[in-house]
């Protein structure tokens, strides 16, 4: 399938949303709100829930479903207290020895005066930083749209699982568009160059598994992820807690296709 | 009709050079002067150079490239670079990369976005990187990751404090996700480094921005930044265009970010190396009250 086919999917309206996921992967869900420094953020929900028999942390990106809860979840793109609230669960998860389900769904971390003034850059940052030490396993799923930073933001995991129809993107095809080729029609063609759909991601090793969306039928894919994460996070917790960062630090430090020239002078 | 040959597009180059002469300063040759784009003085180069490249009568810090840079700072002949022939490889296929790959290696004279090495600064060993903004804008691929992250693995080995200049205009997207997963990467190195109980200070110069600003630039122990940088994770216009309004004067600056406590000194160009110094003095030098000896 075309590449910009994949991106209309992924960000189609009727999709489920982080929500959706909520309520069907786990049960007694309570969500937890706040960062402790500024507020507390709708665009992304954080809280805590049992995963069949075992009690997990949960993060997740919430767009909203109709327009009045898409103003509130601010369209799924969170401002820095959203991160740094987020962290916070990840800290409580580390205590208590939770693992963690991250659900990704943001066309990006929020551009604007308010995000910039406290520190967008820096509380994305954090979490890079500190997520690549939890000594939790972590497993993130990017359910529709992946944006950049703002998507990586919770995707620092020892897992990175893909919906079939979900992209996931260092720019927007439209902004790379716009920014190489000062051509917005060229949308399209970014969208296939820049290699962002769960096959190409598969192939190019950034994510770990494709879930399929079996022609759209998301009971199948809920209890298709239930089962996974429950196997993924069984087998991850009986790690000694030093390999499973290891691990987690290889699984990045691997990304680097480089040749070595030699100097003609 | 008039307008189109009025403002018709230059055919050749001559054309184009002619106008460009016309509109500065015909008299004064662009290699002997500069002008200064904040306040229009003139200066000679050879007194700029002498004035780290900072404007005499506004304090303006003109942009400055790498390797410039390391000279300001190491002590003389002690800078032994790192990796200096890595290059990246155009993984994606991605139409024209490999061009322009080729151009910013002959426009920058660079192999890459940073400069890697360790150096010597007032005595003390310091794992060293700058970045480069002539090589596509210092943007980060595969190659800048990975040249920063072995640096930190290799500080972290031999237990040195790591310094980075950084300048950059975010993930290089030419390299799609394979760039933005070097923020993570960078990040991982810089988290080790840190845990073993190691300094890193980071300088951020004009302009720092998007996937750099949320990885390694805002990880660091200490962060210094020249006056008047722009340093931000959205860059001015992405904002301008999302909100369609006009930012208020100094947004994003240096100054700005002070303010809002992100930065812990703006320190001026001339007084980086003093700075440094200090600071490492501070951390490095043979720590007083740990020995038994009597006051």
């Amino acid at each position: 399938m075309e590449a910009y086919k994949r991106v209309a999917l992924a960000r189609k309206k009727t999709r489920p949303t982080g929500l959706d996921y909520i309520e069907n992967l786990f049960t007694n869900f309570i969500e937890l709100h706040g960062d402790r420094c500024f507020g507390d953020d709708p665009a992304m929900i954080t809280g805590l829930g049992f995963l069949l028999d075992m009690p997990v942390t949960i993060i997740a990106q919430e767009r909203g479903k109709n327009t009045k809860s898409r103003v509130k979840r601010n369209f799924g793109s969170s401002h820095p207290e959203g991160y740094r609230k987020a962290l916070r669960q990840m800290k409580l998860a580390e205590k208590f020895n939770r693992p963690i389900v991250c659900i990704i769904d943001t066309s990006g971390a929020f551009c604007g005066i308010g995000a910039e003034e406290r520190g967008q850059g820096h509380a994305i940052a954090q979490n890079l930083m500190e997520m690549m030490a939890l000594k939790v396993p972590i497993v993130s799923i990017i359910i529709g749209e992946g944006g950049s930073g703002g998507a990586l933001a919770l995707g620092v995991a020892d897992e990175v699982w893909m919906l079939e129809n979900a992209i996931y993107s260092v720019i927007s095809p439209e902004g790379c568009a716009s920014i190489l080729w000062k051509d917005s029609s060229k949308t399209k063609e970014a969208a296939n160059c820049l290699k962002l759909t769960a096959q190409d991601l598969l192939e190019l090793e950034v994510v770990d598994k494709i879930i399929s969306e079996n022609h759209r039928d998301f009971k199948l894919v809920y209890k298709e992820l239930k089962i996974n994460l429950y196997k993924t996070f069984k087998k991850r917790k009986v790690l000694p807690k030093e390999e499973l960062t290891q691990l987690r630090y290889e699984r990045f430090r691997k990304f680097g296709a480089i040749e070595e020239k030699e100097l003609i002078d | 009709m008039m307008n189109k040959v009025l403002f018709k597009k230059p055919k050749n180059e001559l054309e184009t050079s002619s106008r460009f002469n016309r509109k500065t300063n015909p008299a004064i040759p662009q290699e002997l002067c500069r002008s200064c784009p904040s306040c229009k003085n003139m200066s000679f180069r050879s007194d700029l150079e002498k004035n780290y490249h900072i404007c005499s009568k506004c304090g303006y810090h003109f942009r400055i490239n790498a390797r410039q840079r390391l000279n300001m700072i190491y002590d003389i002949g002690s800078f032994i670079e790192h990796n200096q022939n890595l290059t990246s490889v155009n993984r994606l296929d991605f139409p024209g990369y490999t061009e322009k790959l080729e151009q910013a290696t002959l426009f920058s004279h660079e192999k890459e976005g940073v400069i890697t090495g360790v150096c010597k600064i007032s005595g003390f060993d310091v794992c060293i990187f700058v970045m480069e903004s002539s090589f596509m804008m210092g943007s980060m691929g595969q190659v800048v990751g990975e040249k920063i992250t072995q640096l930190f693995e290799y500080a972290t080995k031999h237990h040195l404090p790591v310094l980075g200049f950084t300048v950059s205009g975010g993930a290089r997207m030419q390299e799609g996700m394979l760039a933005l997963m070097q923020m993570a990467k960078t990040s991982g190195g810089v988290k080790r480094h840190s845990d073993a109980g190691n300094l890193y200070i980071a300088v951020l110069t004009d302009p720092t921005t998007g996937g750099v600003t949320a990885s390694f630039a805002m990880e660091a122990d200490i962060i210094l930044s020249e006056p008047e940088a722009l340093i931000a994770f959205a860059g001015p216009r992405v904002i301008e265009q999302t909100l369609r309004q006009r930012l208020p004067k100094g947004f994003q600056k240096s100054e700005f970010l002070f303010e809002k406590g992100f930065i812990d000194r703006i320190v001026p160009r001339n007084l980086h190396k003093e700075t440094l110094s200090n600071l490492l003095t501070l951390h490095l030098a043979p720590k007083g009250g740990e020995t038994h000896g009597s006051l």
